[in-house]
């Protein structure tokens, strides 16, 4: 039961992006197109699943005092393997996302899954809990991707859906659209948390 | 020479490392509540930007390039950047002990900067030489300061005014930082 509990926080209450804040360079960058969002969400959902399962397996062998050299090592092992195999199968999506998969390695949800999770609780609720906060991770980058797309150009993964008559707002698909985007949709979230009591 | 302004001009205003290419987002939004404490981490982090793109890109050109080894990139940049981190902060703490007191908070928060690993991987990818390199991470960073002390301006007003409850915090924290996002659009006509 706890297992699905860990599982299921990451997508609403415990949101990494909307209500813990993290991860921010990634979800600000890659989100001009929902495809991308997607991508990167996913590509960080496989860092987090492996570095949470390794550093739980091994969680009573690293010594204390040199625990984070130690899981900053095994997370950049996962992302250069997330870097090869993206390289190799999805050349695309690899150069859209261009450094922001090595810099995966500094994204502050995997360090903080990390060492406030995985380091302390079994193998099988810390793969829970890292799937759970990558697809909740996923989510609010599809969600911003899909939303800045369709208002950039009105377009959704690439499929026309507002029509050849709609004027493109293409200040949504620059860095500023993305501040502004990601702050409505963040105000938009705490809004409905406040209203519904969800603290 | 001009290729060099090109490079600083580049990196503080057009490319600005967190308004245009998102990359220290974390403390830029952490870190920006009051001018001095931005002033202090822009200190912090133009110094160790500097080191680190002069040390990565001796690491990049004389030993993985050398031993063919670019697929460890991403590990061995981020080791030695956690490294340096840990050295600069002994070293002030060592020879000036003012500085530590100004500084030292900060030096532990910057190694999860992404606005670190991003300016090495940049200079690998744009292959600069070691002047360029070492040019550009001392100017991204002081773009990085720049945009921190100006949100930090910025929010030192917002204290006094009134907010709907659902923006408080980061959300309107980023709707400035967008709208600053836009003034800084205005530089890229300049070149």
């Amino acid at each position: 039961m706890s297992v699905m509990k860990e599982l299921t926080k990451g997508l609403f209450k415990e949101n990494p992006t909307f209500r813990i804040v993290l991860g921010m360079c990634p979800t600000l960058a890659v989100t001009t197109l929902a495809a991308n969002g997607l991508g990167m969400g996913l590509s960080t959902t496989a860092v987090l699943v492996g570095s949470n399962l390794m550093i739980s397996l091994l969680r009573k062998v690293i010594p204390d005092k040199i625990r984070i050299p130690a899981y900053i090592i095994i997370i950049a092992t996962f992302v250069t393997m997330v870097d090869m195999l993206l390289n190799a199968y999805q050349p695309d999506l690899h150069s859209q996302l261009g450094i922001f998969i090595p810099l995966i390695v500094v994204n502050c949800i995997i360090l903080g899954r990390a060492e406030a999770f995985a380091s302390k609780n079994p193998v099988l609720s810390s793969v829970a809990d890292g799937l759970g906060m990558g697809l909740g991770f996923t989510l609010s980058l599809t969600i911003l991707g899909s939303l800045r797309e369709l208002v950039a150009n009105g377009t959704l993964f690439g499929v026309n859906i507002l029509g050849a008559g709609y004027e493109p707002f293409k200040v949504f698909g620059s860095p500023p659209g993305a501040f502004i985007a990601l702050g409505l949709l963040m105000a938009l979230v705490n809004g409905l948390a406040q209203k519904y009591g969800w603290e | 020479m001009t290729s060099i302004l090109t490079i600083v001009f580049g990196a503080i205003f057009i490319n600005n490392f967190v308004l245009s290419r998102f990359l220290g987002i974390c403390p830029f939004l952490g870190v920006s509540k009051k001018v001095e404490t931005s002033l202090g981490m822009g200190m912090a982090v133009t110094f160790v930007m500097g080191m680190a793109s002069l040390v990565t890109w001796l690491l990049e050109y004389y030993v993985l390039f050398r031993f063919d080894l670019q697929y460890l990139r991403t590990i061995v940049f981020i080791l030695v950047i956690a490294a340096l981190v840990q050295f600069v902060e002994l070293v002030i703490r060592k020879v000036s002990p003012t500085l530590y007191q100004a500084l030292g908070i900060f030096l532990p928060l910057i190694t999860t900067n992404c606005a670190v690993l991003g300016v090495a991987l940049l200079n690998v990818q744009l292959e600069y030489n070691l002047l360029e390199s070492v040019v550009f991470g001392v100017a991204a960073a002081l773009g990085f300061t720049l945009a921190l002390v100006i949100m930090a301006g910025i929010r030192e007003r917002l204290e006094l005014v009134f907010i709907p409850k659902a923006m408080r915090g980061v959300p309107i924290a980023l709707i400035i930082a967008g709208i600053l996002s836009i003034a800084f659009m205005g530089f890229q006509g300049m070149m």
